[in-house]
């Protein structure tokens, strides 16, 4: 029992971090410029392909270096050349060329890599356990995983709240006017951020692709899981971002690990259903089976009780 | 140093600014006076560039006019806005660090200055900004404003809301402001710290400057004050 408790926890930690590199990306461009950046998820699937193409002529450090960088220099170019116009056409308008952005970004890399799934690999230097508990082994390529997400939150975090750049950034979340009037140059400050964002998506792409496989629909896997993490945590919080990662990560770990079926919990209550019952093939599912909508169901509950998310402060 | 010639704006199809032309010269105070919605506020704004213009704003001899708001700034005007605009959630010291322009090297005055002259901003250094009374806010925005070493600075309405004490100290920051060769360009409603320290004046009208003189002229200019000043 305490084997399976601690291996879901390490998983449900490796995923959590996982969300949280895309999360925090998403939720830092929602915060600076009130975008829902659709596409975001289509960044961290570029990042992949591009670690993917990387990695075989400069190994997988030159790819997890160059392929973020790239992420986020198409990034900021959309931002500079696509969304700032579209901008002007207020928040529907913004929605709908992400959406298209989303499906652009899918159709091109199926143009130039194909449909098939690339044989983007986890680096040999990585083949070893880092520890083993229980008899099992936990791989080190899942640290490495976990110690750059940390370093990830770490550094966003002294930078929003510690660094001059960061004071910057708050302060042009909500009087953007005033710091253009103190010599700041607010659209370019808007345009790198989204830029660091949609770059953070595409170190989450470097790192998640060996891992959950390098394919065309890896960005509708994550995409909408993503959005419920962000919504969670509440929109625009960084911390906030990272709690609701962990959380989603945990709770789909543990649904999975558990090998409990919902006639075991409903007998706790008293409750049982013969199989001639209507609803009997509801009430015979498993958890690991209903694990995927807990996500959803953790949003439902979370928009009941506190509507702007966990630490999330904005009404609109 | 800063010549506003023929200065035209709209907010949609109002017509708000129709033809402002003043100056302010090196190391001057100058007030701009007049009643509610005459435009003053929306002068400071479309010469700050919040507001497009049309017509000339000449500054240290060179056009401004359709130059964006940090661009403005860069080239040495400061403009401390009728709303304050502190940002509430960051401390007293952050608030003054987002002043310091480019890579964040001081000019003529440091946060320490700042502080030496107001030791209620130093007390509370590390307090956030939102949860300073009026009159300190009004403080710090002006000195948030001067940490980016403006050469002119664009003030409007200071004095709005505050006790007769504050709105005193804030005539002498404004007298120290000046006094190490910055110009100033007061707005104003009220006539009290305009008189006191300005060396011009201008009386805005319908979106026009209606007089121009100095604090003695306006004194004796009883007709100019009972129709363009007092309520």
């Amino acid at each position: 029992m305490a084997e399976v408790f601690v291996f879901a926890t390490l998983n449900g930690l490796v995923t959590g971090l996982l969300l949280f590199m895309l999360a925090s990306g998403l939720t830092l461009i929602f915060s600076m410029m009130g975008v829902l950046n659709f596409a975001h998820a289509s960044f961290y699937m570029l990042g992949a392909y591009f670690a993917y193409t990387l990695s075989t002529y400069i190994g997988f450090w030159g790819g997890l270096l160059i392929a973020p960088l790239i992420v986020g220099c198409i990034g900021a170019s959309i931002e500079r050349y696509g969304l700032r116009r579209v901008h002007q056409s207020g928040h529907v308008a913004e929605l709908v060329f992400t959406f298209g952005l989303a499906f652009l970004i899918e159709e091109a890399v199926q143009l130039f890599w194909g449909r098939d799934t690339k044989n983007y690999q986890t680096p040999e230097f990585f083949d070893f356990a880092l520890f083993s508990l229980f008899g099992q082994e936990f791989s080190a390529y899942r640290g490495f995983m976990i110690a750059i997400a940390c370093l990830i939150f770490a550094a966003l975090y002294f930078i929003l709240t510690r660094s001059r750049v960061g004071i910057i950034i708050q302060a042009s979340i909500s009087h953007p006017q005033t710091v253009a009037n103190l010599g700041h140059n607010v659209p370019l400050i808007f345009m790198c951020v989204f830029g660091v964002g949609t770059a953070l998506a595409g170190v989450a792409g470097v790192i998640a692709g060996p891992v959950l496989t390098t394919f065309p629909g890896m960005a509708t896997v994550l995409g909408s899981i993503v959005f419920v993490v962000v919504v969670i945590g509440g929109l625009g919080s960084l911390p906030g971002a990272l709690i609701a990662s962990l959380l989603v990560g945990l709770l789909q770990s543990y649904a999975i690990a558990a090998d409990v079926g919902m006639p075991e919990l409903l007998n706790l209550f008293g409750v049982s259903f013969d199989s001639s019952h209507p609803l009997d093939d509801l009430w015979t599912l498993n958890l690991p089976q209903v694990a995927p909508v807990l996500p959803y169901l953790l949003l439902v509950l979370v928009l009941i009780i506190k509507p702007t998310g966990l630490m999330g402060n904005r009404e609109q | 140093m800063l010549k506003v010639t023929d200065l035209h704006a709209y907010y949609d199809k109002s017509h708000i600014l129709q033809g402002v032309n003043f100056h302010v010269d090196a190391g001057e105070i100058v007030s701009l006076l007049g009643r509610n919605g005459v435009g003053r506020s929306t002068t400071v704004k479309t010469i700050m560039g919040e507001v497009e213009p049309r017509g000339s704003i000449l500054f240290k001899g060179k056009e401004i006019a359709g130059l964006k708001s940090f661009e403005i700034a860069h080239r040495g005007l400061g403009y401390v806005p009728e709303s304050r605009d502190i940002f509430p959630t960051l401390t007293v010291r952050q608030n003054l660090t987002l002043g310091l322009k480019g890579k964040g090297e001081n000019g003529r005055w440091t946060i320490d200055e700042m502080f030496n002259m107001f030791p209620n901003l130093a007390e509370r250094a590390d307090v956030p900004g939102g949860v300073l009374s009026g009159g300190e806010q009004q403080m710090l925005c002006m000195c948030r404003t001067l940490m980016g070493d403006p050469e002119l600075i664009m003030i409007d309405e200071p004095t709005e809301g505050l006790a007769p004490k504050v709105v005193e100290q804030i005539g002498l920051l404004l007298q120290e402001i000046a006094s190490r060769g910055v110009s100033i360009l007061l707005v104003e409603q009220k006539l009290s710290i305009a008189l006191k320290i300005s060396s011009r004046l201008y009386v805005m009208g319908h979106g026009k400057i209606v007089y121009e003189g100095t604090p003695q002229s306006l004194l004796g200019a009883h007709d100019v004050r009972a129709e363009w000043l007092e309520v």
